[in-house]
């Protein structure tokens, strides 16, 4: 409908004011490389890796507690990063936690996402009483902090799944609890936008011709309002990024034999005053940079797609 | 400027002094947990014990080398031409902090209070079939036979006053798992050295001297103020910004910065407490196994295997930081029966015990969940977690599971675990007390913390036998004979006894204890 003379979606893009304001944002290039670079670590862990801090088998007691880039007291092994209390190479484990942090956020973002966009395109399609009931829940949750939402869902389930399969699914809870912790910014965004947009012409013209509804929402409006919500879906991802990292670090999270960087830094922790202190500054450094990496995206993208900024 | 600042400085320096010298009687003292409860007769836990030894007294206690002290009972015997019958003389002279005298009622009162259906003591008064007041300062105590070590049973019986009790409802323990509250579980009412003048539970809790102690001796404690810090790094930030002057429960890996700080000085010593590992070897499948079809640890060469793979001296020096005396048994040296030879372990050895796994029937090893609490023991999650590599190492996939130690404890009760880390401190300083409740079949009184279902009547009955042999050597080579059985078997896995440090501000002297229970009436400023 509205493609008259379609350009294909590569040149569109190379031709677009988003890359042009990319390139001339200091932030964006240096948060997007840092994210890269990160992200790239963390799907190559296996690979790069210098050991595999997920096979206990493979770790040796005698090597904890060696400082960075040194090597072992007792055995010939070598750490860039140092050791932790149980002779793990920090390096490795940060390389793996942050493949269990960026999982865990990439997974809960893209449920809340689900969630907070389709409840949104419904409630401000569909209006009155669905559109209210709706939102008053989303108002509901606001008025608590997600993540004491996360706890409470991360307790509940606790309490509904089986001990013996608790340490199994321990990912797939977090992932949920943080999910449904973080929806309703999303549904609001998504409602207050289709909101705007069922009043243009073009829904109009779509309902006029007989077009079925669902297919107005999935076709018609949602392309249209996928701006904002990329904008708070790449903020959400560097919150949950952070939220996982606070669940793990309260011991809710991840157990500790497959930690993440909130675990990491959990474990690290115990070991401030004693002087081993790059079991706790490597992963925090990790999880900074991760976050902060990626919420300067985040911020770019809000600037870029905002033409009021421009 | 430069004057006026030296001036200032040299002020404040006074100041702080000065405020140091007004607070030299007071103890502020620091663990990781509060006590439980108020009642002596509803907790059996050391926390709980620790803060009411200070207020409620019993009749016989330990000095730090573990000896049988008296307290409230100035002596003690078997009754002449009555073996079964104990006879404890009660001190004269003492008063309760509400002034009531102390006599044999109040004595026998307590005893009975703490065998009731409704106290965690009563297994240590399991033997006994009554106890009565002869006169005003002779209890007897009559056991179902002859017992030598009943004496060893009564250390963490705490003394209360019956008519107290009576006035104020609170004769008959509250049951824990009904309510388990009553007027003695909030007020207290003993002969020890100090009193509680305020408490805000899981907060902080004050105590000052009582006025009228029977030992005639003013503690140099005039104050003791307990606050609970559940962290352990705040806990020692606590002691180095001189918030607390005595912290118990120091992290380990602490233990070296604090001793090299000024002004600070660091007590350990041996507790009465063996660290080990438990495992299900009956015949039933364990349930959190790959092999479905049997018991893998029912086989004496496996237990065997995971004897071989653990490195005892590795735990030691990494994860317990040399705080720790390795063992190949499952009871330490301060208790009766414990040999040099019991105590040997072995070496680590990953070849043969591959080898032996291999002979069982398992090259590639199996799965099993190990349960570690993770608040309890002296790093325990970290104990677990080496052991969780030691057995990688061998081909054994262990998932770790950590716990608070109050989830902990009911999977060993229910049998609902395959693989556990525990710990056992032996208040009665006594061997029959780890085989009563480790080795026994689950049966009544015995076997409550048997969480391996051992079971073997031949053993059961030698246990029964120790409660009432009378010929010390005939006990003592049954004694030997069943901690044989236990080490040859591999019934447990043992890691080692615990080493406790405190961490205490110079010039205050406080004797360590065996039991992890500092006496505050004892301790001395310099």
């Amino acid at each position: 409908m509205t493609d008259i003379d379609a350009p294909n979606a590569a040149t569109r893009f190379f031709a677009s004011d988003v890359l042009h304001s990319f390139k001339r944002s200091p932030a964006a290039i240096i948060g997007a490389t840092v994210a890269l670079i990160l992200v790239l670590a963390a799907l190559l862990a296996p690979w790069i890796a210098p050991y595999d801090p997920f096979d206990p088998g493979s770790l040796d007691l005698m090597d904890g507690f060696t400082p960075p880039w040194s090597t072992s007291q007792f055995t010939p092994h070598w750490f860039a990063l140092g050791s932790d209390n149980q002779g793990r190479d920090m390096l490795s484990a940060i390389l793996y936690g942050s493949r269990v942090s960026l999982f865990v956020a990439f997974a809960a973002t893209g449920f809340s996402l689900l969630l907070g966009v389709g409840s949104g395109l419904i409630a401000g399609y569909v209006g009155g009483i669905v559109d209210a009931a709706i939102m008053r829940v989303t108002d509901v949750q606001l008025t608590f902090p997600a993540i004491l939402i996360a706890l409470l869902i991360f307790g509940i389930a606790r309490g509904i799944v089986p001990p013996s399969q608790q340490e199994g699914s321990a990912v797939w809870v977090l992932i949920f609890a943080l999910g449904l912790s973080n929806w309703p910014s999303f549904a609001r965004t998504v409602r207050g936008a289709v909101l705007v947009e069922k009043s243009k012409d073009y829904v109009a013209a779509a309902q006029l011709i007989g077009v079925h509804p669902l297919l107005i929402l999935l076709r018609h409006i949602l392309p249209n309002v996928l701006g904002p919500v990329l904008v708070i879906a790449t903020i959400g991802l560097a919150l949950t990024i952070i939220e996982e990292a606070t669940l793990s670090y309260l011991g809710v999270g991840v157990p500790p034999t497959q930690p993440s960087l909130g675990t990491l830094i959990r474990i690290g922790q115990q070991y401030l005053f004693s002087g081993e202190w790059w079991i706790l500054a490597f992963p925090a450094i990790a999880l900074v940079a991760l976050a902060l990496s990626v919420n300067l995206l985040g911020d770019w993208l809000r600037d870029a797609l905002n033409p009021r900024l421009r | 400027m430069t004057g006026t600042l030296t001036k200032l400085t040299a002020a404040l320096l006074a100041t702080t002094l000065l405020i140091g010298a007004a607070q030299a009687e007071t103890l502020r003292w620091a663990r990781s947990s509060d006590a439980l409860t108020l009642d002596p007769h509803a907790q059996n836990d050391g926390v709980t014990s620790t803060l009411l030894n200070q207020v409620y007294e019993t009749l016989i206690w330990r000095d730090a080398a573990g000896a049988l002290q008296p307290r409230l009972a100035t002596e003690w015997a078997v009754k002449e031409g009555n073996p079964n019958v104990w006879v404890f003389k009660i001190r004269e002279g003492v008063k309760f902090s509400d002034g009531a005298d102390l006599t044999a009622e109040d004595v026998a009162f307590s005893i009975d209070r703490a065998r009731s259906e409704t106290s965690p003591l009563r297994q240590l008064h399991a033997d006994v079939v009554s106890v009565a007041a002869v006169d005003d300062h002779t209890v007897e105590v009559t056991l179902k036979g002859p017992s030598l070590i009943y004496p060893n049973n009564v250390t963490g019986t705490y003394i209360i006053d019956k008519g107290w009790a009576e006035t104020n409802h609170t004769a008959e323990v509250a049951d824990p798992t009904v309510n388990g509250d009553s007027y003695a579980v909030r007020h207290t009412n003993g002969t020890g050295p100090y009193v509680i003048k305020s408490r805000e539970e899981g907060v902080r809790t004050v105590l000052e001297p009582t006025a009228n102690h029977w030992s005639g001796v003013k503690p140099q404690v005039t104050e003791i103020v307990f606050t609970p810090i559940a962290d352990a790094a705040t806990r020692v930030a606590a002691l180095l910004s001189k918030e607390v002057d005595f912290v118990q429960d120091v992290p380990v890996q602490d233990i070296e910065r604090l001793a090299a700080s000024d002004g600070i000085k660091i007590e350990t010593g041996p507790e009465n407490r063996s660290i080990f590992f438990g495992y299900r070897l009956d015949e039933a499948p364990l349930k959190s196994s790959n092999i479905t079809d049997k018991n893998p640890l029912s086989d004496l060469r496996v237990r065997e295997a995971f004897d071989l793979a653990i490195n005892r001296d590795a735990i030691k020096q990494i994860v317990l930081r040399g705080n720790a005396i390795p063992t190949g048994i499952i009871v330490p040296p301060f208790v009766h029966g414990w040999t040099p030879e019991l105590d040997t372990y072995s070496k680590q050895d990953v070849a043969k015990a591959k080898a032996l796994l291999a002979e069982a029937g398992y090259p590639d090893g199996f799965t099993i969940t190990l349960d570690t609490p993770n608040n309890r023991y002296v790093n325990d999650e970290g104990i677990a977690q080496a052991v969780v590599g030691f057995l990688g190492q061998i081909g054994v996939k262990v998932t770790l599971v950590a716990r608070p130690f109050t989830q902990h404890t009911p999977l060993l009760v229910e049998q609902a675990t395959d693989f556990f880390l525990f710990g056992w401190g032996v208040p009665t300083f006594d061997s029959a007390y780890n085989f009563n409740d480790l080795i026994h079949t689950r049966d009544g009184s015995y076997g409550n913390y048997n969480a391996t279902g051992y079971s073997n009547a031949e053993v059961d009955a030698k246990i029964e036998s120790l409660g009432s042999e009378v010929d010390p050597a005939k006990r003592d080579a049954t004694i030997a004979d069943l901690w044989k059985l236990v080490k040859d078997q591999h019934l447990y896995l043992p890691v080692h006894n615990q080493v406790v440090a405190w961490a205490v501000r110079d010039g205050i002297n406080i004797e360590i204890q065996p039991d992890n229970s500092p006496k505050f009436g004892t301790v001395t400023f310099d």
